[in-house]
């Protein structure tokens, strides 16, 4: 249904209601003259109808959404069809103008269809696209500051040891390879795990002693499917906000395991609630889980579990076979 | 003319990859000017606790940090007699990118080049020391310490210690359960900053909530009651001003 508050749509309306006026104006005279009073003619009767029909759609837009799609076409008819008798009647009582109520309505259910089918077709095409372009747009942006701070890492390491720093420019095209990949597609949980590690050494170049990893995966399906970049964002977290601000070491622990249809990923880190620092976080798991929903619908979930002392985040996606 | 004395520089970065980098970019500049390394600390108190012995006539600082960030450690040093010039150093804080730029504060991009590192340390010994009201609008939020000088040193007192405020004449007493301090700041700015935490109990009085154990009743030498507070760790009662009972009732912890 579309919005009848939108003024592209209401455009629409107008130009194809009119359009279909000037063509059925056209079929009967090719004269100039006769013309503009033929269209003269059709628009007497067919732009009260339209402009009230507007009016009318605009106002009862939210209460039409509200329907399902077939409740609102028939309401809509409905609706159409009472406008144009009380046009009719009006004409006829005010104007003395005459012609048949049957002709009347059997034109306006012709144009509501011719519309309703076109506003059908319309969002057909887009809706799609649209979850495509959502997808694109939600693809796992990284922060700047990990950037930068690698970077800076890797060049510290280049006089001393060259050889550490070749293999951490190399993980770190690795990492970029994936986030500017096209990442729409459902990736083996055994890739995702991978890429953690390699993001994870990232960090441990340059925090060193104070970021300690606990991998739980003995019981990992490594051929489950999951949206990829799930995993590395999350981490990226824990760092950001478990780790960096402490000065004593901390631990993340992550375990992937299946129970039952479901795979579970849960990852902990060691955090102090001391209510700064959230709108990174919040908006990495807005991602991912949007992102969750366009793959899975209902059927996987994310939440978050905060102690005094430590952060949770636990997700469980259907368990999907790669190549099945 | 005499030769310049070397400018003495304190690195101060949580990352050790970072101070490294550092520490090799200076020995370049070392090169083209009297340098010398007064040290490296790993965080801010670090920091803190070498600036008075070490000499330094720059700190490099990084701003982000654990426990106390870079522009609170700014504060803090401002407390020392004479205090070195700061260069702040970081990845990426738009915020605080933009707050230098309008205060034409010296900052360094990581990762730091060594033109942009050799311009900041000459011009370093002219530059104007930083304001503290430019360093608090920078970070609105209340610090994670206060600081005094005490004989040359900073002493940094966890703002989770303290008991009790007290504005004296000229100066404000903090109390925590193990000693007491002199501050020179003013209480009513105290008050805003850590709203969060004290409770005003009288006009010159800001008590830690967490502190009061509970309210009892004293008499006065006229014979009129008022109420005081009982203290968790502190033998000492402080008195509640009449405007300001209606924290008792508030609080409700009547003994």
């Amino acid at each position: 249904m579309p919005n009848f508050r939108n003024l592209g749509i209401l455009l629409r309306i107008l130009i194809i209601v009119d359009g279909i006026c000037l063509a059925a104006a056209l079929l009967k005279t090719t004269e100039p003259l006769t013309l503009v009073e033929e269209l003269i003619d059709v628009s007497a009767v067919v732009q009260p109808i339209l402009i009230l029909s507007l009016l009318v759609l605009a106002a009862a837009s939210d209460w039409l959404h509200r329907l399902r799609y077939w409740h609102a076409i028939a309401a809509l008819i409905v609706l159409e069809l009472a406008l144009t008798t009380a046009v009719y009647f009006f004409n006829l009582y005010m104007l003395g103008a005459a012609g048949s109520l049957v002709r009347y309505c059997v034109f306006t259910l012709l144009m509501t269809g011719v519309l309703i089918g076109y506003f059908d077709l319309r969002g057909r095409a887009l809706s799609p696209a649209l979850t495509e372009a959502r997808l694109q747009a939600l693809q796992a942006r990284i922060r700047p500051h990990f950037l930068f701070n690698s970077i800076n890492a890797v060049l510290s390491l280049m006089r001393q040891e060259p050889r550490r720093a070749e293999q951490a420019l190399e993980d770190l095209a690795d990492l970029f390879r994936v986030l500017m990949a096209d990442n729409r597609q459902l990736t083996p949980v055994a890739r995702e795990v991978d890429l953690a590690k390699q993001y994870l050494s990232i960090e441990e170049l340059r925090l060193g002693e104070r970021l300690r990893v606990e991998w739980d995966v003995a019981h990992m399906p490594v051929d489950a499917l999951i949206p990829p970049l799930v995993l590395q964002p999350l981490l990226e977290n824990a760092v950001y906000h478990g780790i960096e601000p402490r000065t004593e070491p901390g631990t993340i622990n992550i375990r992937i395991s299946r129970e039952g249809d479901g795979i579970h990923l849960n990852l902990r880190n060691p955090y102090r609630p001391d209510g700064k620092h959230h709108a990174g976080n919040r908006m990495a798991l807005a991602n991912i889980r949007e992102r969750l929903a366009l793959h899975f619908d209902a059927e996987a979930g994310i939440k978050t579990i905060a102690t005094d002392d430590t952060y949770e985040v636990r997700i469980v996606i259907p368990y999907m076979k790669a190549g099945a | 003319m005499a030769a310049e004395p070397a400018l003495r520089v304190l690195i101060v970065d949580d990352e050790a990859p970072a101070r490294n980098r550092l520490r090799d970019l200076l020995a370049d500049c070392a090169l083209k000017m009297p340098l010398e390394l007064a040290g490296e600390a790993a965080n801010g108190r670090q920091a803190l606790d070498m600036l008075p012995a070490c000499e330094a006539d720059v700190v490099l600082l990084d701003i982000r940090m654990p426990e106390i960030d870079g522009i609170e450690v700014a504060q803090h040093i401002q407390k020392l007699d004479d205090p070195p010039a700061v260069i702040f150093t970081t990845a990426y804080d738009a915020y605080a990118l933009k707050a230098f730029e309008v205060h034409a504060i010296d900052y360094l991009l990581k990762p730091i080049r060594l033109g942009r590192l050799s311009e900041a340390l000459a011009r370093a010994r002219s530059v104007a020391p930083l304001r503290l009201d430019v360093l608090r609008e920078m970070k609105p939020d209340a610090r994670s310490h206060l600081s005094v000088n005490e004989r040359g040193r900073i002493h940094l007192i966890p703002i989770g210690e303290i008991v009790f405020l007290k504005a004296e004449l000229k100066y404000v007493t903090v109390r925590t359960a193990a000693r007491e301090f002199l501050l020179e700041e003013s209480l009513s700015r105290l008050e805003q900053e850590f709203s969060a935490r004290f409770v005003r109990i009288h006009r010159n009085c800001l008590v830690a909530k967490e502190a009061i154990r509970g309210f009892e009743r004293a008499t006065d030498p006229d014979g009129e009651g008022h109420w005081v507070v009982v203290l968790n760790g502190v033998a000492e009662k402080l008195d509640v001003s009449r405007r300001q009972q209606h924290i008792v009732r508030e609080l409700g912890r009547i003994l």
